[in-house]
């Protein structure tokens, strides 16, 4: 059935649409410590402040597309990932309202920047955590004596944080001048080596320990195929890496770094994220509920499918038109305007 | 009440819920006030349209963005909660949520950072543009929902096929006997809302003696905002009511306290304190006939009561029967205030009547009591139905273990307070500041002329030459 098909894929795009969007967000906060200054901490946040809210509705996007189109997996897969999900959501709830509070307070200023920095923690930690259930194959049920910590989730839950720094690191390079931009792009430095180790600790872990993964990769000259994956993936990280380098050169030299050298490096860190996302999805297809349910066996009735089509096809493309529209007029370095309302 | 984990569940939901929906009901109204007020600004070049506009947005972010982050957890507690529900019932709900999310809520968020930050970055037309998509996005948003929720209030345009539910006609799902009244009353509640919570600032203003002519404005036009729409939510309500007692007859009799199987000539129960074990109810104050009367437009017309079903098939009628007399109470009130408002214009003592000003001041939060009220009725007036006579509450709960439904219930409960009390703080230091000054205004004005972008070119000009200079350096 190519409708269940489609809505897999789109169900695919809207989490990696969420990881790229809210990942550099919530990767903002999880800085948040390292940029000590106040005047630093307001203008990350004032770097973020208008397309938050935008960022995190692709995260409903995804719930409801999961709602309405595998509307048992939906089901499956929320109540069994109970706790991180309460958690995340608690963690989002505090680092969403940070950004009102903060502006607006005089003596609290520092509640609120905790709240925006454990709270962006806290949620990109329950998020990696939440794929380290469904990647390391642990079997979801809800007995209360068991618990989804295990090593693997703790490094995928730590991983997954420093990948969201690292597309941070890389948007802050691109909207910040000075200081700033160094700092930013000093941490990116490390950050890219970190993400690269991690991901290849979970793809090599993940090969081994699944013997239906190994098969996916491995088997009948799969790979002759799959390689241009971890290449390309070794490739943006190398430039990504260079990048940086240059515009930290520059910057101590007391030059402007070039434009291209500010914009690159969020690309690359994008087709980073991209490639590894690709590499998810050849590791899991069909499935939706790894080990227990495929997509066509979760797929709502066709008439539903059908009856959202429309609206994914019309609507899609235009929330994605005035998104990019959005970030076009707010373009620019945030040091350049004093905005408020 | 037994705290299992049905119980547990289903408490969490409704705190979660309640307070989700103060938020909305207040920015649906807002925005749309706000839009009429920069639309006006726009026309008439007044600037204290401008004010209005500039000072209610402050509040208004804060509001949406406490809409925004206790929204998120409703669109996930479906599943994590009730995931029987979500299996059986997600392909007609599903869909349903998908469109609000593709059309209204990207929509609202897309345009909110521009409606909010975007003075100076966009012209004055677009900048109404943003603020007009944002407030019309707020409405579509609450089309979606209200359809969602009236489908489990009244289902129909589906069929069961083993055991789950299929789509028969959307258009049935979606216009549902009960949608567009639950629609067209949640909207004027939330016009209602927004102006009281306006209304009450202002006065506040004018009891104060502070901000006198930002004061005037704004209690004048909420005023009339209100004796527009209290009367009509009176109709509106009036016809949601006859539609309950066409559709949920078990409703409307614990909303009217109606224990007999059949009765004719029933009264209207001012007071009454409804009792479930012996089936009746105590110390009751009624006007004879007249329940009668309005629903059925006849003295001796017959309804139909409480003991028609099973006690297990009925709902808490003291909730039920209390939380409809306190939101009809209320809006009673709305309608005397907006009445007694018009009445005091003759003769320009508007401004200067305290008691009315007293008044006036206290009424912020009722629009939201009576919200609160209302979904009390429709909600716990529901159950023990999740789906109306199909499906009920108790069967499609996730298995989970009590204690950690037990334990996320009481992070939910510390969350929520902390941030009610941290909300009402933020809203209390942004009415104390008042609003700003005219002249701080022109300096703010719209569009590329103000002073953010003309720091952003010098910026940008004295750049450039380093650029140059870097670049000629490393040749």
């Amino acid at each position: 059935m190519e409708l269940a098909l489609f809505y897999y894929l789109l169900l695919g795009f809207a989490i990696l649409m969420y990881v790229l969007l809210d990942g550099f967000d919530l990767g903002i906060g999880i800085l948040y410590p390292w940029f000590r200054e106040e005047a630093d901490k307001d203008a990350l946040m004032r770097s973020i402040s208008h397309v938050w809210d935008g960022n995190e509705t692709w995260l409903v996007f995804g719930g409801v597309i999961l709602f309405g189109a595998f509307p048992a997996a939906y089901a499956g897969l929320t109540s069994a990932l109970y706790a991180p999900i309460m958690l995340m959501l608690i963690g989002l709830i505090f680092r969403g309202v940070a950004f009102e509070y903060r502006f607006k307070s005089d003596t609290s200023k520092r509640w609120w920047n905790r709240a925006f920095a454990i709270g962006s923690m806290v949620a990109a930690f329950c998020q990696g955590l939440m794929l380290g259930v469904l990647i390391g194959g642990t079997p979801l049920h809800s007995d209360p004596s068991f618990s989804l910590l295990t090593p693997f989730t703790l490094f995928t839950g730590l991983a997954v944080m420093a990948g969201y720094a690292l597309l941070a690191c890389t948007y802050l390079v691109m909207k910040c001048r000075g200081e700033r931009q160094q700092q930013a792009a000093h941490y990116g430095r490390r950050l890219v080596i970190a993400v690269m180790v991690a991901m290849a600790v979970v793809s090599l872990s993940t090969a081994v320990g699944s013997e239906q993964i190994w098969q996916r990769w491995f088997a009948d000259g799969h790979f002759l195929w799959l390689w241009p994956l971890p290449l390309l993936s070794l490739l943006a990280a190398r430039l990504l890496f260079r990048d940086l380098g240059r515009v930290k050169r520059h910057l101590s030299a007391g030059h402007l770094p070039r434009s291209r050298h500010e914009d690159r490096p969020f690309w690359l860190a994008v087709s980073i994220f991209a490639l590894g996302f690709a590499g998810l999805l050849v590791s899991l297809f069909p499935a939706i509920l790894p080990g227990k349910l495929d997509y066509l066996a979760a797929a709502a009735p066709t008439d539903s499918l059908q009856f959202m089509l429309p609206g994914v096809l019309i609507f899609v493309p235009l929330i994605l038109a005035y998104t990019l529209w959005g970030y076009r007029i707010f373009a620019g370095k945030v040091e350049d305007f004093t905005e408020g309302y | 009440m037994e705290l299992d984990t049905v119980m547990l569940s289903r408490v969490q939901f409704a705190l979660t819920v309640t307070f989700h929906i103060i938020f909305p009901s207040i920015t649906i109204g807002l925005a749309t006030l706000i839009a009429i007020w920069e639309g006006l600004w726009l026309k008439t070049r007044n600037p204290q349209y401008l004010q209005l506009a500039k000072f209610w947005i402050k509040p208004f972010a804060i509001t949406f963005g406490m809409g925004v982050v206790s929204g998120i957890v409703l669109s996930y507690e479906f599943g994590t909660n009730f995931s029987k529900f979500s299996e059986l019932a997600g392909a007609v709900i599903g869909p349903l949520m998908a469109y609000e999310v593709l059309t209204a809520f990207f929509l609202e968020a897309g345009f909110l950072g521009i409606m909010l930050f975007g003075w100076q970055r966009v012209s004055a037309r677009m900048h109404f543009f943003a603020t007009c998509t944002v407030a019309v996005g707020t409405w579509i948003s609450a089309f979606w929902i209200i359809a969602a929720n009236s489908w489990m209030q009244t289902p129909t345009g589906h069929s069961i096929v083993d055991g789950k539910f299929v789509v028969e006609s959307w258009f049935d799902v979606i216009f549902n006997p009960s949608m567009p009244y639950r629609l067209a009353h949640m909207l004027l509640a939330s016009m209602l809302t927004a102006g009281l919570v306006v209304l009450a600032t202002h006065a506040w203003y004018l009891k104060k003696q502070q901000h006198q002519a930002f004061g005037r404005k704004g209690l004048s036009f909420a005023l009339w905002w209100l004796l527009l729409f209290a009367p009509l939510q009176a109709f509106v309500g009036d016809l949601h009511g006859l539609n309950v007692k066409e559709h949920q007859p078990v409703k409307l009799a614990a909303m009217e306290g109606i224990w007999p199987e059949r009765e004719a000539n029933v009264p209207l129960l001012l007071f009454a304190i409804p009792d479930q074990k012996t089936e009746q109810n105590h110390l009751e104050v009624g006007l004879p006939g007249l329940a009668s009367l309005i629903l059925t437009h006849s003295w001796d017309g017959e309804l139909q009561g409480l003991k028609s079903v099973p006690a297990d098939e009925r709902p808490n009628v003291p909730l039920v029967f209390f939380s409809f007399r306190l939101m009809v109470g209320l809006g009673m009130l709305m309608i005397f205030v907006a009445l007694w408002g018009w009445w005091l214009r003759r003769g320009d003592r508007l401004y200067q009547h305290r008691p009315f000003l007293q008044l006036c001041s206290l009424l912020a939060p009722t629009g939201v009591i009576a919200v609160i009220a209302g979904w009390y009725v429709v909600e716990i007036g529901r159950q023990p139905w999740i789906i109306y006579g199909l499906v009920k509450t108790a069967e499609v709960v996730s298995p989970l273990p009590a204690s950690r439904v037990a334990f996320s219930l009481a992070m939910f409960v510390i969350t929520y307070s902390l941030l009610f009390g941290v909300y009402l703080y933020f809203f209390r230091k942004l009415i104390k500041k008042g609003p700003p000054a005219p002249d701080s205004l022109q300096h703010h004005l719209i569009g590329v002329k103000a002073n953010g972008y003309a720091l952003a070119l010098t910026k940008s000009l004295q750049a450039q030459p380093t650029a140059t200079s870097s670049e000629q350096g490393a040749k």
